[in-house]
């Protein structure tokens, strides 16, 4: 039944998450990390469970990465 | 979540060493550079391009177009400027400088296009459709009698478990899919205020379900 897992996975909840507030400050740090190949998950754990959970944070490191790739250009 | 008062144990923040073009930035943009009109023109014109870049990636998703979003951009560019150099001091070369002058003008177009929302709100915040939850998750209708019970017992733990803010926000964002950021402006609040209550309603919600029975008893995602 996709529902009861869908639904499973909007409710669970990932202790490590940092919050918006933290994510939005670090996030061009984080960015320019995973644009450069480095373990940024690995070194802002927080973070990367943050952007996982939170869509709005997440299109913004998207749009951040897209542009330090380049691809805003 | 972690508390945002509390010190996370993650790589601490160090001053870095600027490269070339970040010491070039800072120092051109500084207020007694003869060159500073020129460096705040040339920041300017990036700054719109990346906006555009930016609307243009989520446009498709998005209920604005043509000229309205290339105004947004050009809005979003000249707001994130006046918020870089109020706050130029507080860039350490941790980063490039263009990648923290990106991040600004980023944000700031997530902002407008929360608050656009609200130019053609689809349903008030007091509503509560509940018909739409079997849908947001996609439970399917011919499979309803499995799942009816769950659902019911997830609105009654909204309505017991939830504060009344947890619970405007809980069916604001999930019940009628507004979008987060248009419920920060709606609200006059923050990203990280709003997304904490959420979080919390989660975790109550979840907690419930899984002490009924509807739920595993597993309470953290570790992916």
């Amino acid at each position: 039944m996709n529902g009861w897992s869908e639904l499973d996975r909007f409710l669970q909840t990932d202790p490590r998450d940092v919050g918006c507030a933290q994510a939005m400050e670090l996030l061009h740090i984080y960015a320019e990390l995973v644009a450069a190949g480095a373990l940024a998950e690995q070194r802002y754990p927080g973070i990367a469970a943050h952007l996982r959970a939170c869509g709005p944070c997440g299109e913004d490191f998207e749009g951040l990465l897209a542009a330090v790739r380049g691809g805003a250009h | 979540m972690v508390p945002a008062n509390r010190t996370v144990h993650e790589t601490p923040v160090t001053a870095a060493r600027l490269d070339a073009e970040s010491a070039e930035w800072l120092q051109t943009l500084a207020e007694t550079c003869p060159q500073r009109d020129a460096a705040l023109a040339r920041l300017h014109e990036m700054l719109v391009r990346i906006a555009r870049g930016e609307v243009a990636r989520r446009g498709p998703r998005l209920r604005i177009t043509g000229p309205e979003l290339d105004d947004l951009a050009y809005q979003a560019a000249a707001d994130a400027l006046l918020a870089i150099t109020g706050k130029i001091g507080q860039f350490r070369g941790e980063s490039r400088f263009t990648t923290w002058a990106y991040k600004f003008v980023i944000f700031e177009v997530s902002a407008k296009i929360g608050r656009h929302f609200w130019r053609h709100p689809s349903v008030p915040l007091d509503a509560e459709d509940w018909d739409r939850l079997p849908d947001r998750f996609g439970f399917d209708p011919a499979q309803e009698a499995e799942w009816r019970d769950l659902l019911a017992a997830l609105r009654r733990a909204v309505e017991e478990e939830l504060t009344p803010r947890q619970r405007v926000v809980f069916v604001a964002i999930v019940l009628h899919d507004v979008p987060l950021d248009a419920l920060v402006a709606e609200l006059a609040s923050s990203r990280n205020a709003i997304y904490k209550m959420l979080f919390d309603a989660r975790r109550k919600l979840r907690v419930a379900l899984a002490a009924n029975g509807y739920l595993g008893n597993d309470t953290s995602r570790r992916s």
